[in-house]
């Protein structure tokens, strides 16, 4: 016996029981005066549910964010793109090439380690460079804008070296195209 | 007693007659304020006499001569006499034995047209000579600016200095998680009275400053679409944009006249200094180095420009012509230095420096020589001028916590928190009020 036959034999097996199951709870009972009862329906096994897709649709924005990733990290008082940095924008780029729709912008920002000021400037270097390699892998400039948030919106509100090094960042953001 | 003092009356407040001075007899309390060791001086300010607002007055006079550091008021329940009749000399006597040096006394009378009348009279306690005597006149609801110039004229009048304590201060109100921070534009009187919003809070506000001409300020707004500079009378709430730029704009500054603002314009990642005439709005580069410039100030006579750029490697002050010539560098010491501003008599340039993991605010003079650092903390930054160019506000941040306002004056030696309860950043201290 092939295994679909094996498998198709005790299907049938577990429908033939159910079914004499019902049956049964569907007797008439002796008293009080029997009710007469529709016939109960033939059974039909629900279909075994189809596993549900939970992968962001390709192109979309979840895609980009959880299958490329949306950051890279900067040294402190730096905006040279670091070799970590540029895998993940070459993943980026990859990316952005492959659905041409998508526009985004650049935000650049900072740790708190420096005047308000002076990180607006250094936040827009760092977006500048994130757009110049994204570019230099040929993602058209049309499609790219840039930002400083300086440090106003770090991602982590901590004081400490793990989270100056999370918020000295560029972040590609989807601005449209997006499926 | 034969000096008579007129001063100008402006903006719903006037001075409506000289009362005498000595004439030429220097104090003999006379406090030094560019001395780092002063000991404060005991005043006493005894509720004003009269028909309203005395003791209020009294309170906001006391307050604001504390809050410098320069005064020691004596508590009020060692008064010898209460009531002092402004007409008659206080019994001296009984102020040397609680050790008042200062004594302030006034009276409040409420004029036929319901205009208050304010006056007052500063004694040396010890000689027993009157040493200033002034009047004047206000709307009722002014009350509190008359208690502000009267205690400028007092803080002038033992120091020497001009006095700061009729002026306001534009701050930035925040409120909110760290990642996602309300910035709301606020003014209030200098002693925290009178607070009031300017904007919303819907988009992100900073780096106020105040004109010194007139009664504008310019700010610098950052949305997701980009970021702006305006103008933004305070009287009329007008605001409005100094137009569009190609890439990120911030660090507005005016010039001295009022005529021009400074300010950095980035291009392709590279922040300038540029310059805006107001009047016909055309624009100028002042700076075209690749590194960062930015924080523009000019000097009070309107020549020169201090401003933070990192040209040499790390960001350093560097002072050149206000039409962009000759920048030379004038930061030496080890570490960061950043925000310059020129003080408003040109005697120090004021900044906040980065060294060693610590924040601070320092002056230092307009060649660079005479560095002082006045504060140290996790991060101290932002300093502005009061006017009278001794005393700076700035915002002191904590590790994972909120910025809030304090003071420091040129020696160091006077460091307290400003009086703003709230949460607040990148202060801007209006000039003396009119």
């Amino acid at each position: 016996m092939s295994f679909d036959a094996k498998r198709a034999a005790r299907l049938a097996l577990i429908v033939a029981a159910t079914a004499s199951m019902a049956a049964c709870a569907s007797k008439p009972k002796p008293m009080p005066a029997p009710t007469p009862t529709p016939a109960p329906a033939p059974y039909h096994p629900a279909p075994a549910p189809a596993p549900i897709d939970t992968r962001p649709i390709p192109g979309s924005v979840q895609d980009f964010v959880i299958n490329i990733g949306d950051f890279v990290y900067f040294d402190f008082d730096r905006y040279d793109v670091r070799s970590d940095g540029m895998s993940a924008l070459d993943a980026q780029a990859s990316w952005l090439l492959r659905y041409p729709s998508v526009k985004v912008r650049i935000e650049g920002n900072c740790d708190e380690r420096g005047t308000r000021e002076y990180n607006l400037a250094l936040g827009a270097r760092r977006a500048n460079a994130v757009r110049d390699y994204l570019v230099s892998r040929g993602v058209a400039s049309s499609r790219i804008t840039t930002l400083s948030w300086g440090k106003e919106r770090p991602v982590d509100p901590g004081s400490n070296e793990t989270a100056w090094a999370r918020n000295r960042n560029g972040h590609t953001v989807i601005v449209e195209g997006a499926r | 007693m034969t000096l008579k003092t007129v001063l100008a009356a402006l903006f719903a407040l006037c001075l409506v007659s000289g009362v005498a001075i000595a004439p030429s007899a220097r104090a003999e309390i006379v406090i030094d304020v560019n001395q780092g060791e002063v000991r404060p001086m005991p005043i006493a300010v005894p509720a004003f006499t009269g028909a309203q607002r005395g003791g209020d007055m009294a309170a906001v006079i006391t307050g604001n001569l504390e809050r410098s550091g320069l005064f020691a008021p004596v508590n009020p329940a060692a008064f010898p006499e209460r009531n002092l009749d402004i007409g008659i000399q206080p019994s001296f006597e009984g102020w040397k034995a609680i050790s008042a040096q200062a004594l302030i006394n006034g009276q409040v009378t409420v004029e036929a047209d319901g205009r208050l009348r304010v006056d007052f009279r500063l004694w040396d306690v010890f000689s027993g000579e009157q040493l200033l005597g002034l009047q004047f006149t206000s709307t009722p609801e002014n009350w509190r600016r008359v208690a502000h110039k009267i205690s400028d004229a007092v803080y002038e009048r033992l120091t020497g200095e001009k006095g700061y304590f009729d002026t306001r201060v534009v701050f930035v109100a925040e409120s909110g998680p760290r990642g996602d921070r309300i910035k709301r534009l606020m003014i209030m009187d200098q002693d925290g009275a009178n607070p009031s919003s300017l904007t919303d809070g819907s988009y992100i506000v900073m780096t106020p400053r105040f004109s010194s001409t007139s009664q504008e300020i310019t700010y610098m707004a950052l949305r997701p679409t980009g970021s702006s500079i305006y103008l933004f009378n305070i009287e009329t709430a007008r605001q409005e944009t100094l137009g569009r730029f190609p890439g990120m704009v911030f660090a507005p500054r005016f010039s001295p006249d009022g005529g021009r603002v400074a300010y950095s314009v980035e291009r392709g990642g590279n922040s300038d200094i540029w310059v805006m005439n107001l009047a016909s709005r055309s624009q100028s580069r002042l700076t075209s180095d690749p590194g960062i410039d930015t924080s523009p100030s000019f000097s009070p006579d309107g020549t020169r420009i201090v401003f933070n750029s990192d040209r040499g490697g790390s960001p350093q002050l560097y002072v050149m012509g206000s039409d962009g010539s000759g920048a030379r560098r004038i930061s030496f010491g080890s570490g960061r230095y950043m925000t310059p501003v020129w003080s408003p008599n040109g005697d120090f340039i004021a900044f906040t420096k980065q060294q060693g993991g610590q924040f601070h605010i320092g002056v230092m003079r307009p060649d660079g020589s005479d560095e002082r650092i006045l504060t140290t903390s996790y991060l101290d930054e932002g300093p502005t001028w009061a006017p009278n160019g001794r005393v700076l506000m700035f915002f002191r941040d904590s590790q994972g916590g909120s910025p809030h306002l304090w003071t420091v004056d040129i020696t160091g030696r006077i460091l307290r928190p400003a009086p703003y309860p709230g949460s607040g950043s990148d202060p801007a201290w209006s000039p003396l009020l009119n």
